[in-house]
């Protein structure tokens, strides 16, 4: 069973999470159900720094055994920073994916577009529809 | 799609399915490598019922396999399992399979899941223009097949049959029963671990595979999926049919020029030795990534900038935790140790051509 979502960010429908530091810096990373679903990551590609995203675009890539994924980045912005860590453990990402996962900062260039994105409650409830 | 007879079980176990040449398959059951390792270091049980068989029988079933496939099965003991590639006329390869001599005119062709139709309508197509005295049977669909792989594998297989698996040598089968049931068990497989390979009937797989599933739990014992078998096998150095080779490449392109014997007649011959003279071509290569990043089935390669062929297959190995693959390149840049580079979306990851196999277990 995946771990709950945590209320203190928002989701996207591509299972993506968003945390609002609040000083319009946003942590993105893949949620707890994206990881269980994609099994165990050996791999993940993260963008330069500087890179300008627009939400819905690919921003880094997470590889299985079996797959290659894209992760598409739930706001739009620039990257300030990447989770290095990552590089030499992707396994991380399985084990905490709403923690020490993270993937991406990402300054917001429209703030508005964060309450466009789901709530925990409403990202549960679209994957208890996605299940049926 | 179709399912194979384990399907249920499949579905109880919480498998994720994937369509596999038709077949609904297990990819994996918990993932990829827990059941990679588990096969490695104790036993993985596969379900490979989605596999072909094919019955040739009759005074003249040598000759008709002798002329379809490439490996000389003359000195071939009853009790003998051996490899070999079907061709096409164009020296293509159609299948490799592998052939069971059950008797004297008797012998069963094991054929991988896709091309079994294609390699059915082939020989008979063979056997109808030259009349041999034989006949085939595609026996596909009343038979089951389970791979228990694994350094564990005979002890687990040992409690469910009378025959001392002990005796039973690499790449030789038995006639035997597998838990009362009567089966065939084929010291053989697909992993590059010690193990075998258990045909029996379609109606009564299901028993021996909840015998085996039952009693392996102590032994270390996983069920293993495809995503397992692929990582096994690629890292073993083995080929997969419809991704390392296909109807246009020749055998001796490939890996499995000890299969193919010139000194005897067969389908496709002039073709691959017309290919072999004319000293151009390609050659499936191993590939060991030394820069970051995962090859992946048709990702291009290049040496200095020029492309040079294709990643047939790729992956991140477990037991040796780097990426590794196989590819197809032009024979002039096959030799081991030349570096070469992988276009992996939109960047360039060194790499090099390796030796197959990856991996050899400690005997």
């Amino acid at each position: 069973m995946s771990k709950p979502n945590p209320q203190d960010r928002v989701y996207s429908r591509d299972h993506e999470w968003a945390k609002d530091n609040g000083d319009g810096i946003v942590v993105v990373g893949i949620t707890d159900y994206a990881q269980e679903m994609l099994t165990d990551i050996v791999f993940v590609e993260l963008p330069p720094i500087g890179k300008k995203v627009a939400k819905g675009e690919p921003v880094a890539v997470v590889e299985s055994v079996k797959s290659v994924s894209d992760v598409y980045s739930p706001v739009s912005g620039e990257v300030i920073d990447v989770n290095t860590k990552l590089e030499t453990n992707p396994e991380i990402v399985n084990q905490d994916a709403f923690g020490d996962g993270w993937m991406v900062k990402i300054r917001l260039s429209d703030a508005g577009e964060l309450k466009t994105l789901l709530s925990a409650a409403d990202y549960e409830q679209m994957l208890k529809e996605e299940k049926h | 799609m179709k399912k194979t007879p384990l399907y249920e079980k499949h579905i109880v176990l919480n498998a994720k399915i994937i369509d596999f040449g038709g077949w609904a398959m297990p990819v994996q059951y918990t993932n990829v490598i827990e059941e990679h390792r588990a096969t490695r270091g104790f036993a993985g049980l596969f379900d490979i019922c989605h596999m072909g068989e094919i019955e040739v029988k009759g005074p003249q079933a040598l000759d008709l396999l002798q002329l379809v496939l490439t490996r000389n099965l003359a000195e071939q003991t009853i009790g003998q399992v051996k490899l070999s590639t079907l061709l096409n006329e164009e020296g293509g390869i159609i299948d490799d399979l592998t052939v069971y001599k059950m008797a004297n005119d008797s012998y069963m062709l094991v054929t991988n899941a896709a091309p079994k139709d294609r390699d059915w309508a082939w020989i008979n197509q063979i056997q109808q223009e030259k009349k041999f005295d034989c006949s085939l049977k595609d026996i596909s669909d009343k038979t089951g097949k389970l791979d228990l792989q694994g350094p564990r594998s005979e002890e687990i297989l040992q409690k469910f049959t009378e025959t001392d698996l002990k005796t039973l040598r690499f790449y030789h089968f038995c006639e035997s029963r597998v838990t009362g049931f009567p089966a065939i068990i084929s010291r053989s497989g697909y992993t590059g671990e010690d193990g075998f390979e258990i045909y029996t009937t379609a109606d009564v797989i299901g028993n021996i595979w909840d015998s085996l599933i039952h009693a392996g739990e102590h032994s270390g014992l996983k069920p293993a999926g495809l995503g397992a078998r692929d990582t096994l096998r690629l890292e073993a150095g083995m080929m997969l049919n419809g991704q390392d080779m296909n109807e246009s490449v020749s055998p001796l392109e490939v890996p499995y020029s000890w299969i193919v014997d010139m000194n005897k007649d067969f389908i496709g011959k002039a073709a691959v030795l017309a290919r072999k003279n004319s000293g151009k071509g390609n050659k499936l290569v191993g590939i060991e990534v030394t820069g970051r990043g995962i090859a992946r089935h048709e990702y291009k390669v290049f040496h200095r900038g020029k492309e040079i062929g294709v990643v047939t297959s790729g992956t991140f190995s477990p037991t040796l935790n780097k990426a590794i693959g196989m590819a197809f390149v032009d024979i002039d840049f096959s030799a081991p140790d030349i570096q070469v580079e992988i276009a992996v979306r939109d960047a360039m990851v060194p790499a090099k051509i390796v030796k197959l196999p990856f991996y050899k277990r400690s005997k």
